[in-house]
């Protein structure tokens, strides 16, 4: 009984994840620049993955209930792994979207770019030691 | 017990479909900061790929693959973004 009932939220987890993760591909292909893609490319399969990630979990909690020792050690990697996910996932989001405006992209039919003007980051000058 | 074969094999064949949308947006990208956008969506999904195949054939070895590839990707992908923010390191 409660068995069935956990395949049942495994498949219904399974199901959103894959169709947040298409819904990323096919973004990816029809938007109309970079930061709408971006939008699309990360956020959706950030999404879509940590429901693939929570049904893998539930399965292997399950798979651990049924007496199998693989079960645990499963859903304790597949958990580090999805914390790998939501951690480095949007970093790098957002370190690609500051490069594309700092490299001179604009968004697709913008009039006023708030940003503009504003100075770049300065990085220090790097010491030469004692030549200067 | 769930039938592993023919719902993951369904599961990872959608992941390839939406992997191969971000290598044609890898080919055609106007721009380079398309193309890592492409080259990061792709990471992303064949980490989820890599898990998936680990809970279909029951081994842990891949999702530990998965989170070393995690974080490898990462940090190419700072890598690029500065690189093409044209700073220095």
């Amino acid at each position: 009984m409660i068995s069935e009932i956990v395949d049942i939220i495994v498949y219904i987890l399974l199901a959103i994840g894959v169709f947040f993760n298409l819904l990323a591909g096919v973004g990816l292909l029809r938007f109309p620049d970079v930061y709408t893609r971006l939008h699309a490319g990360t956020k959706c399969t950030t999404f879509g993955s940590i429901f693939i990630c929570g049904s893998v979990i539930l399965l292997g909690l399950k798979m651990w209930f049924q007496g199998s020792s693989d079960g645990s050690v499963l859903a304790i990697h597949t958990a580090g792994a999805l914390i790998a996910i939501l951690i480095t996932n949007p970093t790098g989001a957002h370190a690609i979207a500051r490069a594309a405006h700092r490299s001179g992209v604009k968004p697709f039919g913008a009039v006023v770019d708030d940003l503009e003007g504003k100075p770049a980051r300065k990085s220090k000058p790097m010491k030469k030691g004692a030549e200067k | 017990m769930i039938e592993i074969d023919t719902i993951y094999m369904v599961i990872l064949g959608l992941l390839i479909l939406s992997i191969v949308f971000c290598i044609i947006r890898v080919f055609k990208g106007p721009t380079a900061p398309d193309r890592v956008v492409g080259l990061d969506t792709i990471n992303t999904l064949v980490i989820v790929g890599m898990i998936v195949f680990g809970i279909a054939t029951s081994s842990v070895i891949y999702i530990d693959v998965a989170i070393v590839y995690a974080l490898l990707s990462y940090i190419s992908t700072l890598f690029i973004a500065k690189y093409l923010e044209g700073g220095e390191f």
